[in-house]
């Protein structure tokens, strides 16, 4: 349905096939969060990696520290309408992580978990072969608190919901279980080629 | 919630009713639902607008009307210099045009229901139109839990739904309204003429009877932080506090 007297500031064609539908650029990097910014100190930060309820393995912030580093830098996409292009981002991938903990074959799902109570769930196909690290810098910057600092979830093929802020921790799941947002009317997945928004997208 | 969110993933149709000019920069837009939904005063609405090359612009806004059994509900739009949608809305929109929206949406920015607890609310500029369907809908309903609004805005001709508010101030039991103007000198002794800080949060947090229960916050994410550090200050969950952004 057309609307009357509308049209939009449309991208240049060279760029229009990086923004998936629905989706407007920015040039900023907007802050969205549910609640107060936590405030995590590195040195009382610990990652813990778990299959179900058993913790596999955790690590401190110099020992998190230690592991390999990746680099990927990566358009992101915001449920709430915004997409930002060329983000730069480094941390551990969570191929590494894995390997650290000598788990080579987890559960097919995981749930990120954060320090504010926050979690999301990402299928493993999503998180591992390079697709998704837990990011420690952004911008060639120790990560902004209000960005997630110390450190956050970067899943940045899916929307960015499922980059959880404050990370502290992968569960794998045997099903995939809903998250906060999943579980409030957000969809399971949140693919946004596929425009998966809301629950039935 | 599988058929509300069934309902909510449906695009519709819908009349503008009626336009109105709130403040120099904020109008509010009536439009008329094809498909009724309940919602839960705090939620929004996606708008889309289509370009006659099959463009789309989508944003969100949020629901200052309070939940009624009425098929038309309140949008109070913004209008930023560099927007894409709000322009539309305050340049070109008008009754008689359609638009396309889909709702409810929003699963955590809610009124907390019937309790007694009091409810601290605090927003700056448009940040308050999700505050103000709570407002109205805790005088539609009755409830009884008691309701301290602090909202921050330039000029006191830049306070959205001015008037309204401060006929509630005077009506509405167990309702305290403070307003904090950044850009010139407040004149009522209960407001403030500066930006918001903890004390000032504090100040507003102490004219309910007991301590808040819960707090939602809404504006600018430089604000929000510093209302949500004070609410946490003054004693609450940080899981009580919910806050909404606009992102910058």
């Amino acid at each position: 349905m057309v609307t009357r007297g509308f049209t939009g500031r449309q991208s240049g064609s060279e760029l229009s096939d990086r923004i998936p539908p629905g989706q407007h650029l920015v040039d900023n990097f907007p802050v969205l969060t549910a609640g107060p910014t936590p405030r995590i100190e590195p040195a009382d930060w610990t990652f813990t990696l778990k299959v179900g309820p058993r913790p596999v393995k955790a690590w401190s912030w110099s020992e998190f520290n230690a592991l390999p580093r990746t680099r990927m830098t990566r358009d992101i996409h915001c449920v709430t309408s915004w997409s930002k292009l060329n983000t730069a981002w480094e941390g551990v991938a969570v191929d590494d992580i894995l390997a650290d903990a000598d788990l080579s074959a987890p559960t097919p799902f995981a749930l990120a978990h954060c320090y504010d109570g926050y979690f999301t769930n990402v299928p493993l196909a999503d998180l591992a072969t390079g697709k998704a690290m837990v990011a420690l810098n952004y911008e060639g910057q120790p990560l902004p608190r209000d960005h997630g600092g110390p450190a956050r979830l970067l899943v940045p093929h899916l929307y960015f919901w499922k980059s959880a802020k404050w990370v502290n921790g992968l569960q794998f799941t045997e099903r995939d279980e809903a998250g906060f947002w999943e579980l409030r009317g957000y969809h399971i997945y949140g693919d946004p080629w596929r425009e998966q928004r809301y629950t039935n997208d | 919630m599988t058929d509300a969110s069934a309902a909510a993933a449906r695009w519709q149709s819908c009349a503008i009713l009626e336009v109105v000019a709130r403040t120099p920069a904020i109008k509010s837009f009536f439009v008329r639902l094809s498909e009724t939904f309940d919602y839960t005063a705090g939620q929004h609405v996606d708008v889309r607008l289509t370009a006659p090359n099959g463009y789309t612009a989508m944003r969100s806004y949020s629901i200052a009307s309070a939940p009624s059994d009425s098929k038309v509900i309140e949008l109070a739009i913004e209008r930023l210099a560099d927007g894409e949608v709000s322009p539309f809305f305050h340049d070109v929109a008008q009754a008689g045009d359609t638009i396309e929206l889909r709702g409810p949406l929003g699963g955590h920015f809610l009124w907390p229901g019937p309790s007694n607890k009091p409810v601290l609310l605090i927003g700056a500029g448009s940040g308050v139109v999700p505050l103000m369907a709570m407002i109205r809908y805790r005088k539609a309903s009755g409830e009884p839990m008691p309701v301290a609004l602090l909202l921050s805005s330039r000029t006191w001709g830049d306070v959205l739904f001015r008037d309204e508010l401060l006929e509630l101030e005077r009506s509405l039991p167990d309702f305290a309204l403070a307003l904090a103007l950044t850009r010139e000198p407040a004149t009522r002794r209960t407001d403030f003429s500066r930006r918001i800080d903890a004390r000032m949060v504090a100040d507003v947090a102490a004219r309910l009877p007991v301590s808040p229960g819960c707090a939602f916050v809404c504006g600018s994410n430089a604000f929000v932080d510093i209302a949500a550090d004070t609410a946490l200050a003054l004693g609450l969950k940080a899981r009580a506090i919910k806050t909404e952004r606009y992102g910058a």
